[in-house]
C-alpha cells in the first residue's frame, strides 16, 4: 500500500488531462456560446428597473418585430467604453433596439454614465449582484447576444463590438435574420 | 537570405538537441566517458545556434522585412525601435523562439558552471534538457515557424496591438520566461537524481541557486506584467485574477514552496523526495501556463493568438514531460533515503507547514482557473471564476503563512522549545496590534483594512526582532556591528524578502482601503478636488507620435503644499489597427498615486469623460515585490550558492 502513494500526483495528473483533451478535441472555440443556448430561447432572466429608464423583461424580445442585441455592460468596464461609439451608431444610424443589461454595477454610477455619454439602449434591466447573467453564461463585460423576433438568440459576441465587428459580424447577421423573415 | 540562415540554424539546433539528448544518455548507459563528455559541448553549441536564429529574426524585425509573413502581421515601419525589437516576442512563433533561445542558454550555464559536478549527473542533466530543447524547437518548426516568407511581400506592416507598446511590457516576457524556463533546470536535476537514485549533499547543493534564479526572475516578470497592467489598461487595478495572471502565478507559488523546502533538504538533509516532486510540479506549471496561454482552452482578457492544433502539441508536451517525470517519481521515490527526524515543533516543522500552506495556495489557483473546464465537462454549462473566488479562498490560506512567517525563522532546527520564543511572539504581536491600531483609528478604516495591517506590521515586526536576536540585542554597538557584518548573506536575504512581503501586504491593503474613485464630465478650465488636490482641466492639444495620434489633455494639480504638477493624459488613436486607447497619466508618489484617465468627449459639449483614481501607498505594492526579489539576490550572492563554488569540499 505504501508504495501506492506516491502514485497518486500521476492520477490526479492525468485526471486533469482528461479536462483538457476533452475540452480541446469538443471545443475549438470556448468563446462561442454553449450549442445549449443557441437558437434556444432567450433565459427567463429576472432584472430590475434602473430610475428614469425603461425597463425590459423576456416578454419584450419575444414579441418583437425586428431583431434586437442585448448588451451586457458596466459603468466600470472599460473596453464598454470603446464600444459604446458603435452602439449609439447602430441604434441612432441602423434603428436597431439595443437592450441593456446593466452588470454588477452601482446605481449612481450607472446613471452617471448615461448622463455623461449618450443613451444608445432602449431600455435598461439591472442585474446588482450578477447572478441573472450567469443564466445567460455571460463571462464578463461587455458581451452582446443577438435576439431574433421570436426571442431566440442567435449569436453571442464576447467583447467589445468595433468597428470591424459591428460591419462583419453584427449587422450582417441582423441583415440575414431579416431577410428569414421575409 | 538571413531570414534562411535563421531557420537553417533553428533546424540544425534540433538535430544538435537530439545529440545532446541521445549521446550522453546512452553514454551513462555504456559508461563511456567520450559520450557523456559530449553533453557539454552539444548544449554550448545547441546555444549559439539558436542565439544566431533568433538575432536573424530580430534583424528581420529591426529592418521592417515585410516579406516575412510574422513582421508583416506583428510589426510596422513606423514604430520605435525599442517595440520593433519587442515585437520578436510579442506574438506566439517568437516568444517560442525566445523561450528555446532561454532554456539553451541555461543548458549552456550549466554545462559551464557544472563543469566539477559528478560526470554521470551533469550528463543525465544535459541529456534531460536536450530533450526539452528538441520538443519545443520542433513545436516551433512544425507548428509554429517564424521564418516563413510571404508570396507577394507587404510593402506596410500590419500594425501591433497598440496596447503592448510599453516598456515595461516590452521586458516583461524575457524575465517571465527567465523564470519559467530556469525551472526546467532544477526539473532536469531532479529527473537525473531520481534515475541515478540518490539525492546528496551535491544535488541539493545546486539545485537551490537555480531555483532562487528561477524564482528572482519569475518575481520581476510578474512584478513588471502587473505594473503593466496598472498604468496602460487605465482602471487603476493591478491584479486580474485571469487565466493568464494565474498562469504565471502557479509556477511562482510552487517555486516558492521548492524555495523553503530546498532550504531543509540542504541543512537537514531531509524532504528530499518532497523537494523532488515540487521540483517537477513548478516546472508542469510553467508548461501548464504555456498551455493555457497558447492552446485557448480558456477565455482571457488577454487576448493571444490561440490555436487548438498548438493547443495539442503542447498538451501532448504536457503529458510526455509531467507524465514521465511523475511516473518516474512514483517508481524512483520510495527508495530515495529519508534523512534526520524532526520534531512538528522546529523549524523544519514550520518550513513543512509553509510547504503545505503554498501548495494548497497553487492548488487552489489552479481549481479556480481550471473550474471552468470541469463545470463545461460535467455540467455542459459555463461559469466564470472571478475575483470574488479568489479573495474569498487565497487570502485565507495566506493568513496562517504569514503569521508563521514572522516566528518560524526564530525556530530551532529539529525540536524547539514553545518557552523560548513565547515571549518575543508576544512581543511582537502587542507591537504590530498597537501600530495596526493606531492606523485604523486615526484613518477610520475597515476591519479587513485592520487585518491587512495587522499582518503586514506582524511580519516587519517579527523579522526585525529575529535580525536584531540573531546579531545580540543586548551587546555593544560595536559587537553588533561585526556581528551584523559578519552575518550571511543569506539570512540578510530571507530578512530583505519576509519585509517585501510584510510592504506588499501593507500596499495592497492601504492601497484598496483607502482608493478614491471619481467619474464625471469635466470642460475646460473646470476644477476639482480629490483629497487635498486641486485639480484643474487647462488645455486640450492634438499630437502625433511615431504611429498614432492623440488628444492630449494637461491638468494642473496643485497639492496641499502649494506644490504644482502637471499631468498629461492622452487618447490616443492608432491609425494602422484602427484602434483608440487611453493612456493614463499618473503622478506617482512614495505615499500615493493620482491616476488620472481622459475619456471620450462629449460632442455636443466641451466636455471630457473623466476618470480619476486617488491610490495611497499603492507603489508599495511593487516595491515590495522588489524588495522579495532583491532578497532572492543577496541570498543568491551568499559565498555557499555561488554556482560550483568549493564542490571538491563536499
Amino acid at each position: 500500500m505504501k508504495k501506492l502513494y506516491p502514485y497518486s500526483p500521476l492520477i490526479v495528473f492525468f485526471i486533469l488531462i482528461l479536462f483538457f483533451a476533452r475540452q480541446l478535441i469538443l471545443k475549438e472555440d470556448p468563446s462561442e456560446l454553449p450549442s445549449v443556448l443557441l437558437e434556444e430561447r432567450f433565459p427567463e432572466i429576472i432584472l430590475k428597473k434602473l430610475d428614469g429608464y425603461k425597463l425590459f423583461s423576456v416578454t419584450n424580445l419575444m414579441n418583437a418585430n425586428s431583431p434586437s442585441l442585448v448588451n451586457i455592460w458596466s459603468s466600470w468596464c472599460v473596453p464598454c467604453k470603446i464600444e459604446h461609439e458603435f452602439l449609439m451608431r447602430m441604434s441612432s444610424d441602423h434603428n436597431i433596439l439595443i437592450y441593456g443589461i446593466n452588470y454588477k454595477d452601482k446605481k449612481e454610477d450607472a446613471l452617471k454614465v448615461l448622463d455623461l455619454n449618450d443613451n444608445p439602449f432602449y431600455a435598461i434591466g439591472v442585474d446588482l449582484d450578477g447572478l441573472q447573467s450567469i443564466n445567460l453564461g455571460v463571462y464578463g463585460v461587455p458581451e452582446t447576444f443577438i435576439i431574433d423576433s421570436d426571442g431566440n438568440i442567435r449569436y453571442r459576441h464576447v467583447g467589445p463590438i468595433l468597428e470591424y465587428d459591428m460591419q462583419n459580424i453584427i449587422l450582417p447577421i441582423l441583415g440575414k435574420i431579416m431577410r428569414e423573415k421575409i | 537570405m538571413i531570414i534562411e540562415l535563421g531557420h537553417f540554424f533553428l533546424a540544425l539546433a534540433l538535430s544538435i538537441s537530439i545529440f545532446q539528448f541521445l549521446l550522453p544518455a546512452l553514454g551513462v548507459k555504456f559508461n563511456s566517458y567520450g559520450m557523456m563528455r559530449s553533453a557539454s559541448i552539444a548544449a554550448f553549441i545547441s546555444f549559439i545556434l539558436v542565439f544566431l536564429s533568433f538575432l536573424s529574426l530580430v534583424y528581420a524585425y529591426i529592418t521592417s522585412d515585410f516579406s516575412v509573413s510574422l513582421v508583416a502581421k506583428n510589426s510596422h515601419s513606423l514604430k520605435p525601435l525599442i517595440y520593433k525589437i519587442s515585437g520578436v516576442w510579442g506574438n506566439h512563433e517568437g516568444s517560442l523562439l525566445l523561450w528555446v533561445l532561454i532554456l539553451t542558454f541555461y543548458s549552456a550555464a550549466v554545462a559551464i558552471l557544472g563543469r566539477r559536478l559528478p560526470l554521470k549527473l551533469i550528463s543525465l542533466v544535459l541529456s534531460c534538457q536536450g530533450l526539452i530543447a528538441a520538443a519545443f524547437i520542433s513545436f516551433i518548426l512544425f507548428t509554429s515557424n517564424p521564418f516563413i516568407r510571404l508570396f507577394f511581400p507587404n510593402i506596410e506592416g500590419e500594425g501591433f496591438n497598440p496596447i503592448l507598446q510599453d516598456f515595461g511590457l516590452a521586458i516583461h516576457p524575457p524575465f517571465l520566461y527567465l523564470g519559467y524556463v530556469g525551472l526546467s533546470v532544477t526539473f532536469s536535476f531532479s529527473i537525473a537524481a531520481l534515475l541515478i537514485g540518490k539525492v546528496d549533499t551535491i544535488w541539493v547543493k545546486w539545485v537551490r541557486p537555480w531555483t532562487l534564479i528561477a524564482w528572482v526572475f519569475l518575481t520581476v516578470g510578474i512584478a513588471l506584467g502587473s505594473w503593466w497592467a496598472y498604468r496602460e489598461l487605465g482602471w487603476g487595478g493591478w491584479w486580474f485574477w485571469d487565466p493568464v495572471e494565474n498562469a504565471s502565478f502557479m509556477p511562482w507559488l510552487a517555486a516558492t514552496a521548492l524555495l523553503h523546502s530546498s532550504i531543509v533538504a540542504e541543512k537537514r538533509d531531509t524532504l528530499k523526495a518532497w523537494t523532488i516532486l515540487l521540483a517537477i510540479i513548478a516546472f508542469s506549471f510553467s508548461l501548464l501556463g504555456t498551455f493555457i496561454v497558447r492552446s485557448g482552452v480558456l477565455i482571457s482578457v488577454h487576448s493571444f493568438a490561440s490555436d487548438p492544433s498548438r493547443g495539442l502539441y503542447i498538451l501532448l508536451l504536457l503529458i510526455f514531460f509531467t507524465g514521465g517525470g511523475l511516473a518516474l517519481f512514483a517508481k524512483k521515490a520510495p527508495y530515495l533515503k529519508s534523512g534526520s527526524l524532526f520534531k512538528p515543533l522546529s523549524r523544519e516543522g514550520a518550513l513543512v507547514i509553509n510547504n503545505i500552506i503554498f501548495a494548497s495556495a497553487a492548488a487552489t489557483v489552479l481549481l479556480g482557473t481550471l473550474y471552468p473546464i470541469f463545470i463545461d465537462a460535467i455540467n455542459n454549462s459555463k461559469v466564470s471564476v472571478g475575483p470574488p473566488y479568489f479573495e474569498a479562498v487565497f487570502i485565507p490560506l495566506m493568513v496562517p503563512a504569514i503569521l508563521l512567517c514572522a516566528f518560524s525563522p526564530m525556530l530551532s532546527w529539529k525540536r524547539a522549545v514553545i518557552e523560548n520564543i513565547i515571549e518575543r511572539i508576544i512581543a511582537v504581536f502587542i507591537c504590530a496590534l498597537f501600530l495596526a491600531s493606531l492606523i485604523i483609528i486615526m484613518n477610520d478604516g475597515s476591519a479587513s483594512a485592520f487585518l491587512g495591517l495587522f499582518l503586514g506590521f506582524w511580519l516587519i515586526c517579527g523579522t526585525l526582532y529575529e535580525f536584531f536576536i540573531k546579531v545580540g540585542i543586548k551587546s555593544s554597538f560595536k559587537i553588533f556591528i561585526q556581528r551584523a557584518l559578519n552575518l550571511p548573506r543569506s539570512a540578510y536575504g530571507m530578512s530583505v524578502a519576509h519585509i517585501g512581503v510584510a510592504i506588499f501586504i501593507i500596499g495592497v491593503t492601504v492601497s484598496s482601503a483607502w482608493r478614491i474613485d471619481i467619474e464625471k464630465p469635466i470642460i475646460l478650465g473646470e476644477k476639482t478636488i480629490v483629497k487635498d488636490m486641486e485639480i484643474t482641466f487647462k488645455s486640450i492639444k492634438r499630437v502625433a507620435g511615431p504611429n498614432w495620434n492623440a488628444d492630449r489633455g494637461e491638468f494642473e494639480i496643485i497639492t496641499s503644499n502649494r506644490d504644482k504638477h502637471f499631468l498629461y493624459p492622452e487618447r490616443r488613436f492608432y491609425p494602422a489597427s484602427q484602434v483608440n486607447t487611453s493612456e493614463p497619466a499618473i503622478m506617482s508618489g512614495i505615499f500615493s498615486d493620482l491616476y488620472i484617465v481622459l475619456g471620450e468627449s462629449n460632442d455636443n459639449a466641451d466636455s471630457y469623460a473623466l476618470r480619476i483614481y486617488y491610490s495611497p501607498f499603492i507603489s508599495w505594492i511593487w516595491f515590495g515585490i522588489l524588495l522579495m526579489a532583491i532578497g532572492g539576490v543577496l541570498s543568491l550572492s551568499d559565498r555557499k550558492h555561488r554556482l560550483g563554488y568549493d564542490l571538491k569540499r563536499v
